[in-house]
């Protein structure tokens, strides 16, 4: 069962166009990321579905009932915002309790449900503390805590960890799926960071300029992304403009093999995407093999487990390569090397 | 933590002269007796005087009056304001600064012009409350605008709203507590300016507190002083009472976000 759907939603502002026509419908339980750069409408998209903002047509659909006239209060979907938001007047407890106290539950049942949620998130022992007295990651805690006292239908999360540096980021991201597999609450979560996207997501929806790109699971963008835009938002890749031949792209001078180029007529203007993690080094000794390409050795950054080199191709277009760090030492700048990849792995994708 | 410096110390001990100086001399001026008599006799005179009472509960009323028709217009105007228009802000600036420029007598003279009715409320004392409350308007308006920009008031309405909650239980419940500093402050202000106030009673001929102040001093000037320091006391102790009143729950606000 389809628990969230938008269909048709559109909005613009002054004249500009900043969702169109969108369709996006999510499972019962699922989590989907709507991941794009900023201004492409993802959080205008999250406001609507929420009842902030009253898009100019289409209507949001909420198991199955039309929600689109109804005010935000009246939605019982639980949001969280990027500024935490906690009131500053009220103690974690309270803030908690909040949402069944203006909604009317007994008091006795509203503190139980602030204790058992603060329990959740790990923050019983702060319960009498006011925001101010809390961690940014603490605060953010009490604020999923909060969203999900009013038992909501949706859980809407609005850049919930953009605040957070890098260590609790990844702890809290660790702890949002946990509890949201925990509730089987319906989730939609706004980022523009992909990793965050790819690691907590059922589906991610990728977004740009109002419009939906690709919906599909994590793998799925990843390995194979719909279009040029979401091959080249999300995750490394290097973009080689070309001609298809058989089995190949033409880039200049050069004839880089990949299977995917079949799919197209031959002469027809592609990109080659070719991720980092599938290009292979090995020393240059005079002979080179079908598949593969000599390349000079660029710059090298060392990333701990990985090391990336980068290379230069006949022609002068440049590719990446991830390999194991002490596999990688081999390899010294300003040396010739031979490049290459299996046929399948990179996607070739129509201009234009 | 820096060290004062005699520089510093010099600074603030000439500061505490010019601030407590006059005050000190106003009280000693006060329980002067004549012929290096000193006594309490000007206070009894002064506290036997028939309309002493009368016109301190006027100005006390006038400035309860005063306050509670700040909070109950410019607060709700201003939380609306920040949350639906943020493009008034200009205007509401502009207007909250407008009372500065506007010399008293010329605000005198367009009011009574003005409004001439209803006949319950230009009779009495309470007509005042009218120019009151543009007299205390910038320093009310100051208060509360700073109050506000500490807190997020727009997201904290929708996380309100996205709990369920409608405009009249966010605002009981969230935005007024989160905002009880800066309406304790802003109350202060207004207490003083309107204790204070004379130009307009005096020229609309009502008898307030700094109107009988000033018809004392004419002819009973240790009176007048000592008129002067109850009224200090008076303002004080109704600061403090809002102090203290604004305390309670001792919720510190700065660290809101």
């Amino acid at each position: 069962m389809a628990i969230v759907e938008a269909r048709g939603v559109s909005k613009s502002y002054n004249g500009r166009t900043v969702l169109s026509q969108l369709d996006l419908s999510m499972g019962d339980g699922e989590l989907v990321c709507l991941l794009g750069p900023s201004g492409c409408g993802k959080t205008t998209l999250l406001r609507i579905i929420a009842g902030f903002i009253t898009p100019d047509s289409g209507t949001v659909l909420v198991g199955g009932k039309d929600v689109t006239a109804l005010p935000a209060s009246a939605r019982r979907m639980g949001m969280v915002f990027q500024s935490y938001s906690l009131f500053p007047n009220m103690t974690a407890r309270d803030n908690v309790r909040f949402g069944p106290r203006v909604n009317g539950v007994a008091v006795a049942e509203q503190f139980r449900r602030a204790d058992h949620l603060l329990e959740m998130v790990g923050l019983a022992s702060h319960s009498g503390k006011y925001p101010h007295q809390l961690s940014g990651g603490q605060q953010q805690r009490v604020a999923l805590a909060r969203a999900l006292a009013v038992q909501p239908q949706v859980l809407l999360l609005d850049e919930p960890l953009s605040a957070l540096d890098a260590k609790v980021r990844a702890q809290l991201r660790d702890e949002i799926r946990r509890i949201q597999r925990e509730t089987g609450v319906t989730t939609v979560l706004v980022t523009h960071d992909q990793e965050e996207a790819l690691s907590i997501s059922d589906r991610v929806a990728v977004m740009n300029e109002g419009r939906l790109l690709q919906v599909a699971t994590p793998a799925q963008i990843y390995r194979e992304p719909a279009d040029g835009f979401v091959a080249r938002f999300i995750g490394a890749a290097a973009v080689l403009p070309g001609i298809t031949e058989d089995g190949a792209v033409r880039v200049g001078e050069i004839t880089l093999h990949a299977d995917a180029a079949r799919q197209h007529a031959g002469g027809r203007a592609v990109d080659l995407f070719l991720r980092p993690e599938h290009v292979r080094l090995e020393i240059l000794n005079g002979h080179i093999p079908a598949g593969a390409v000599p390349a000079d050795v660029g710059d090298i950054t060392f990333f701990g487990s990985l090391t990336r080199v980068r290379l230069t191709l006949p022609g002068g277009h440049g590719i990446w390569a991830d390999l194991p760090s002490e596999h990688a030492e081999q390899f010294k700048p300003g040396s010739r090397v031979l490049a290459r990849w299996d046929a399948s792995a990179p996607r070739v994708i129509p201009r234009g | 933590m820096k060290r004062l410096g005699v520089g510093g110390w010099v600074i603030l001990a000439l500061a505490t002269v010019y601030f407590i100086g006059p005050l000190v001399l106003t009280v000693i001026f006060s329980l002067w007796e004549g012929r290096g008599h000193y006594g309490i006799s000007a206070y009894i005179t002064l506290l036997q005087r028939p309309n002493i009472v009368k016109s301190l509960l006027v100005s006390v009323e006038l400035s309860l009056a005063t306050c509670a028709a700040l909070l109950v217009l410019l607060l709700p105007a201003m939380v609306f304001m920040n949350l639906y228009a943020p493009r008034l802000r200009p205007v509401f600036e502009f207007i909250a600064a407008l009372p500065f420029v506007v010399p008293a007598i010329a605000l005198v003279a367009g009011l009574s012009a003005l409004f001439t009715g209803p006949e319950w409320l230009i009779g009495t004392p309470f007509y005042l409350v009218i120019p009151y409350f543009f007299l205390a308007l910038p320093y009310a308006y100051r208060g509360i605008d700073v109050g506000i920009r500490a807190i997020d008031l727009a997201t904290l309405t929708e996380a309100g709203q996205s709990l369920g909650a409608g405009m009249g239980q966010i605002i009981r419940l969230v935005v007024l507590p989160s905002l009880r500093s800066a309406l304790v402050g802003s109350t202060l202000l207004t207490l003083a300016v309107v204790m204070g106030e004379f130009t307009f009673a005096n020229v609309l001929l009502f008898h307030t507190f700094a109107v009988l102040i000033n018809e004392v001093g004419q002819n009973a000037p240790t009176e007048a002083a000592a008129l002067s320091t109850l009224s200090f006391l008076i303002t004080w102790l109704a600061m403090a009472g809002v102090l203290l009143a604004g305390r309670r729950g001792g919720v510190q606000l700065s660290g809101a976000r």
